[in-house]
């Protein structure tokens, strides 16, 4: 392999890794931080696609993105509410919004399914044009997608250690602690949720954009990617402080996608994405619990061989 | 300063299951006063500091708290006022966040988009210096490496960084050791002083419910059916709580915990 196309390798792995880090980051606050596994990702995350790429065809580039996010805020209080107010569990209301989401991405697209951006105004045009001629010039996808994970990264690191952000946390980490804090549980869920699904809307705003199509199949599966990314990240930073884990998420979500795309380069098919995604997710899940469980099959083993420790 | 009318809670309504965990429970508590709670299991002590907290509504009846109608308030709500310690030590804090992390949150100054400030720091150093737990130098750390006496000690300082109007401690030592569980009553004791609160304390040890506080309540059937004070309570000894108890509730004390203590 010569030295341009690993360079190239690790170029598609950094701009894909960038892009999708804000979806990681969603989840690092909903899933690890507010203890949600919030299952309507994948669909916020065409709804932020879909969302963007109307508005930035219609000829407004920059209003795309708080377009995406605003619907992505929109969405995540919608799967927050059914799970605080209306009763709904929390998988389940991730699951009826991610399915209603479907028919809502389709109307946004205006009733299709796939809407192209080839001569569509972008932030990635327009990053173009402004590097255009300077030693980044060919690096116009990293910028935008470096800015945004910059921007949303040290957002939430000061979020977190704000009085909400901590109250987010401690909701997460034990709700009765902060009932006991005059804090209403429901209210913290409902931020965290939007703020999450803010991210993912502009995570998959962003991937849009810069591969200029929108397929409603975009967000299939984002959801076990990123928990995946996140949970690489997570092995990495351990129980750290919380900047550490941010940084750690983008790591995870960039080491997961440069892993993928040298799995690609030796002739994996595309199509394994989602399997080696869910087999991490396996892993890393359930890896530190059968540690555990480890000893105890080793004496039930021996138990039953009559192999016993006296 | 706490007026309970006529309260009232039934589980599971209407099954077979149904248990009427306070039954037409009237109850009033004077501004200061330091009430110890003793009964068997399933007479409904927890229950009546669920309700006062706000964990579930009362069936019927009514609570008044320094003359405002809490009957309906949420229990986030009422927590403004009213401090609360569990049995279990790890309940009252959050475990993957610092200590000073969960002060800022109990103490719950600023807007919600401030940060810890420096005197809040200070305040909390301070405060935890009391402890005399050596906890003021481990204010970075999670609360999830301390140990049960030390988590509670923190528990009881995150309900009185805000002086409430009313503190409830259901049983707040008995999952301790008998050395650190003396500590965290003396704790106790220091701070309901002090800070001249307003407490109720349901407690298995007879000794300890009738050393502390100026009033001792025996409940029994989601009532109370027996209230000493003054005097009488002055002269009551352990033995004589045990035989009100047969008298009043018409049955020997089936509880071994309360027994042995």
């Amino acid at each position: 392999m010569s030295l341009a196309s690993i360079l190239g390798l690790a170029q598609t792995a950094l701009e894909l890794g960038l892009i999708s880090s804000l979806t990681v980051l969603a989840l690092f606050l909903s899933y690890s931080m507010l203890n949600v596994c919030d299952l309507s990702t994948d669909g916020c995350f065409t709804l932020g696609a879909a969302v963007g790429a109307v508005v930035a065809i219609s000829g407004h580039p920059y209003l795309a993105i708080p377009a995406a996010m605003g619907a992505g805020i929109l969405s995540g209080f919608i799967t927050a509410l059914l799970q605080t107010k209306m009763g709904v569990d929390s998988l389940l209301a991730g699951i009826i919004v991610n399915t209603g989401l479907y028919s809502v991405n389709i109307a946004v697209m205006g009733n299709a399914s796939l809407l192209n951006m080839n001569k569509t105004e972008t932030v990635f045009t327009k990053m173009k044009q402004l590097l255009q001629g300077s030693f980044l010039g060919n690096q116009y996808k990293i910028a935008v997608a470096a800015l945004a994970v910059i921007l949303v990264a040290v957002f939430l690191a000061l979020f977190l250690r704000t009085k909400l952000g901590l109250a987010i946390r401690a909701t997460g980490n034990n709700p009765d602690m902060v009932r006991s804090s005059s804090i209403n549980p429901v209210f913290t869920t409902i931020i965290g949720l939007c703020i999450a699904n803010s991210f993912t809307a502009l995570s998959g705003c962003l991937l849009a954009q810069s591969q200029k199509s929108v397929n409603i199949d975009i967000g299939s599966g984002m959801v076990t990617i990123a928990l995946a990314s996140l949970l690489i990240g997570n092995a990495f930073t351990g129980k750290g402080k919380v900047p550490v884990r941010i940084l750690g998420a983008v790591l995870g979500a960039f080491v997961f996608r440069l892993v993928y795309t040298i799995a690609l380069r030796f002739n994996m098919p595309a199509f394994m994405l989602k399997l080696v995604s869910s087999v991490i997710v396996v892993i890393a899940i359930s890896g530190p619990y059968l540690k555990k469980q480890m000893p105890m099959l080793r004496r039930r083993f021996s138990h039953h061989t009559g192999r016993r420790n006296e | 300063m706490l007026r309970l009318s006529h309260i009232s809670k039934t589980f599971n309504p209407d099954t077979v299951n149904a248990k009427q965990a306070l039954d037409d429970l009237s109850l009033e508590v004077k501004d200061g006063d330091f009430i110890t709670i003793i009964g068997a299991n399933g007479a409904g002590k927890s229950t009546l500091f669920n309700a006062i907290a706000g964990s579930f509504f009362t069936d019927s009846g009514s609570i008044l708290l320094d003359g405002k109608d809490i009957t309906l308030t949420p229990e986030h709500d009422r927590a403004r006022v009213i401090g609360r310690l569990f049995q279990d030590p790890m309940r009252g804090s959050a475990p993957g966040m610092t200590i000073e992390e969960n002060l800022s949150l109990a103490a719950g100054h600023g807007g919600w988009l401030s940060r810890i400030s420096k005197e809040d720091k200070k305040l909390f150093r301070e405060r935890l210096a009391l402890l005399g737990m050596g906890l003021e130098d481990r204010m970075q750390q999670p609360v999830g490496l301390l140990s049960g006496g030390q988590r509670q000690a923190l528990t009881l300082m995150m309900a009185t960084i805000n002086p409430p109007k009313l503190l409830l401690l259901d049983e707040h030592t008995a999952a301790l050791d008998p050395a650190t569980a003396e500590k965290v009553l003396a704790l106790t004791r220091d701070i309901v002083r002090e800070g001249k609160l307003t407490c109720l304390m349901i407690t298995h040890n007879m000794q300890s419910a009738l050393d502390l506080g100026n009033r001792t309540l025996m409940m029994d059937g989601g009532n109370v059916i027996y209230d000493a004070a003054g005097r009488e309570r002055e002269k009551l000894q352990v033995s004589d709580l045990l035989v009100l108890f047969k008298e009043a509730s018409g049955k020997a004390l089936n509880n071994d915990r309360m027994l042995l203590s």
